[in-house]
């Protein structure tokens, strides 16, 4: 399997997507537009790209607290979201999930997910049910470093290898989990833990989409073969806080705007592309230039959009007292 | 006496323990912060900077940022705490339940109990409760019942500042497991405070308002609204006993049945789902008991049977208001006899 042209540019879209998503939830919050706790994905966004452009509906994801950038790889409608993360009736969760619980089970979406190493059982059951089922689907916990160290994650591992079920698990390494460092709260390596468990485990460069991308393709197709779970460690970083509003003290100086220059996903993805010859800048220019005026209508929906009412308040539950 | 916020005497409790007892430590995540990580040691002091300050003055010895493992830690704490140490464990939202209650209800909770009166386990863990903060299903819930619904658990709820400093260091003190809830929309809320450390013994309710016409018990942060309430309503001419049970395990029954009795009405102000909350717990305390001195049927506020909902619109509506509080009163005081 290759990525042709349109992939690639798919690709880019999709990144660019959630970098510019991300950047205008990070402004509307500032500006007090956005309630709540909001956690960004900037910086990540060659993990879920490269990832989920393997991925078919059948196949199921399940994300984190940091979920935009999987909903959107995972192909969750943009417009909902923004509304959702507002509060609004239109949102994908009719407003009563937020930023934390975005979830679309149409797309495969298994949730974002306020609980840290909430996903990784779930993604065993959706596992199960591909296996099952016979769907040919395979199912993915994206989960961060810090959830690595969490009881489901680690039992999860254990409960894929022996029932042999179609999962992954991408272990999204940003260095930190709140201001904790990965360096430090991590004992072993993650790539051991998997060999620890039986499984297959491949350390990437999750700023490197066409590293993810490879990587992902192995996992995924011997998930699809019935050759068991496999453990993807990525190493990235993220731009912004842990929540929106956090100072960021913990970190050294200078160490974001390295990477931002050094290794911005999106900015080595454009390189490797034009080098190459595999895209023109010009087709590029024009994604990005379509990609910002879809994210400013996406905003102005949110922002125009009705709130849910006390009606809704009751609803979607099977029991009321 | 000083202005603290309720930040600040929660702090503060933790602090004078630690200078008095160097048995106790502090545990949790980023509960100092920046562990391993080249910029600022102590960064959060806690995600909401409850503990700030601690880990410089008593060191990484004392103050123990953990892994994201809560069964893990809340579990060493009660080991711990088995075995000679009185940790303070945080358990950062009380929605994390779900990851180590076994260490909780089926270890620590026990162990006095099922090793016949030969353990003591002095063990705290402090966690967050409570909607308001836009913070949606997994991190506003209000767990309380559940906890006091275990035999070999203390469950407090401080309702203030100085509630917060009294009920810290009795917890810490208590030879028993504690649970403190703190009501994470309450954090900055201030008040004069003493500033030497001083106890409030569990099980001792507090009476906030003496009236004639009504009694209401609430919880939390609800005692705040029902105080409101009362103080507003003194214009309209009804007058209001506000209890703050301050413990929901042990519960102040005498006091709560003294109270109701002298006013023949009761209204429960609880934060949590309707069944099975304190509100249903005090309710039938009150028509098991003194039935007979009841003017008129009991009546509950509580927030409705669904999780709770991100959208101000509809977090606003699912948490018991003032309005609702008023409602219910003038509706109790407006029946019987
Ligand atoms: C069970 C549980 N414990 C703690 C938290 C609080 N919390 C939210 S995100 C987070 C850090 C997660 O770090 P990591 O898994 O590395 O993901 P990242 O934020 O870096 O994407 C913590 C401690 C939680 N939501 N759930
Ligand atoms: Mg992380």
């Amino acid at each position: 399997m290759q990525l042709n042209r349109d992939d690639l540019k798919e690709a880019y879209r999709r990144m660019c997507l959630i970098r510019d998503f991300e950047d205008k939830v990070h402004d509307e919050f500032a500006a007090g537009n956005i309630p709540g706790f909001v956690h960004l994905y900037a910086g990540e966004e060659a993990s879920a790209v490269g990832v989920c452009m393997h991925l078919e509906d059948r196949d199921a994801i399940a994300s984190t607290h940091r979920g935009h950038g999987h909903c959107i790889a995972k192909g969750c409608d943009a417009e909902g979201m923004m509304s959702e993360i507002y509060g609004k009736k239109d949102g994908l969760c009719g407003g009563k999930g937020g930023s934390m619980h975005i979830a679309d089970l149409s797309k495969g979406m298994l949730g974002a997910n306020g609980i840290v190493g909430g996903g990784p059982p779930l993604i065993c059951g959706a596992a199960l049910t591909a296996k099952t089922l016979k769907t040919g689907g395979v199912a993915i916990a994206f989960l961060g470093d810090g959830a690595s160290n969490q009881g489901t994650t680690l039992e999860s591992y254990n409960l894929a290898k022996i029932w042999n079920l179609p999962a992954i698990f991408v272990v999204e390494d940003n260095r930190y989990a709140e201001s904790t460092a990965s360096a430090w709260s991590v004992a072993g390596t993650q790539t051991k833990r998997a060999e620890g468990f039986g499984m297959p485990g491949t350390e990437v460069d999750g700023h490197d989409f066409f590293a993810v991308w490879e990587v992902a393709r192995e996992a995924i197709e011997r998930a699809r073969n019935g050759e068991g779970p496999s453990l993807i460690h990525v190493k990235l970083n993220r731009y912004y806080g842990h929540f929106e509003g956090d100072a960021i003290t913990y970190k050294g100086d200078g160490e974001v705007d390295k990477v931002k220059a050094e290794q911005d996903c999106l900015k080595l993805f454009k390189q490797r592309v034009v080098e190459t010859s595999l895209l023109e800048p010009d087709e590029l220019n024009e994604i990005e230039t379509s990609v910002k005026s879809y994210i400013d209508q996406c905003a102005a929906t949110a922002t125009n959009g009705s709130s849910p009412t006390e009606a809704d308040l009751m609803t979607d539950v099977y029991l009321s007292y | 006496m000083s202005v603290k916020s309720y930040r600040q005497a929660l702090n503060e409790a933790i602090r004078q323990e630690m200078e008095r007892d160097e048995r106790v430590i502090v545990m949790g995540e980023d509960i100092a912060g920046g562990m391993g990580a080249p910029g600022e040691d102590d960064a959060w002091g806690g995600v909401l900077g409850v503990t700030k300050g601690l880990m410089p003055q008593f060191g990484r010895e004392r103050v123990l940022d953990t892994p994201i493992s809560e069964s893990a830690f809340i579990g060493c704490a009660a080991g711990a705490a088995a075995t000679g140490l009185r940790p303070v464990a945080e358990l950062m939202f009380v929605d994390f339940m779900g990851v180590c209650f076994d260490q909780i209800f089926n270890q620590a909770a026990k162990f006095r109990y099922m090793f016949g009166g030969k353990a003591v386990t002095p063990l705290v863990i402090r966690t967050m409760y409570g909607a308001g903060f836009r913070a949606a299903s997994q991190h506003s819930q209000c767990l309380y019942p559940l906890f006091t619904h275990i035999p070999g658990l203390k469950v407090a709820l401080p309702s203030n500042a100085y509630e917060a400093k009294g009920l810290m260091t009795q917890a810490i003190r208590d030879d028993d497991p504690v649970v403190i809830f703190e009501h994470k929309a309450m954090y900055d809320e201030e008040m004069e405070v003493p500033d030497e450390a001083y106890g409030i013994p569990f099980g001792e309710a507090n009476v906030t308002r003496e009236g004639d016409d009504v009694t209401m018990v609430a919880f939390g942060r609800m005692v705040n609204l029902a105080n409101e309430v009362a103080d507003s309503l003194k214009g309209s001419g009804i007058s209001c006993t506000v209890v703050d049970p301050r413990t929901t395990s042990p519960l102040d029954e005498e006091t709560i049945l003294e109270t109701v009795s002298e006013t023949g009405r009761l209204v429960v102000i609880d934060e949590a789902h309707p069944r099975c909350n304190m509100a249903t717990d005090v309710s039938a305390l009150v028509s098991q008991e003194i039935f007979s001195d009841l003017k008129a049927p009991v009546k509950m506020v509580t927030a409705p049977h669904c999780p709770v909902p991100f959208s101000p619109a509809l977090e606003d509506v699912y948490i018991p208001s003032t309005a609702k509080i008023e409602a219910a009163v003038r509706e109790v005081v407006g029946k019987g006899h």
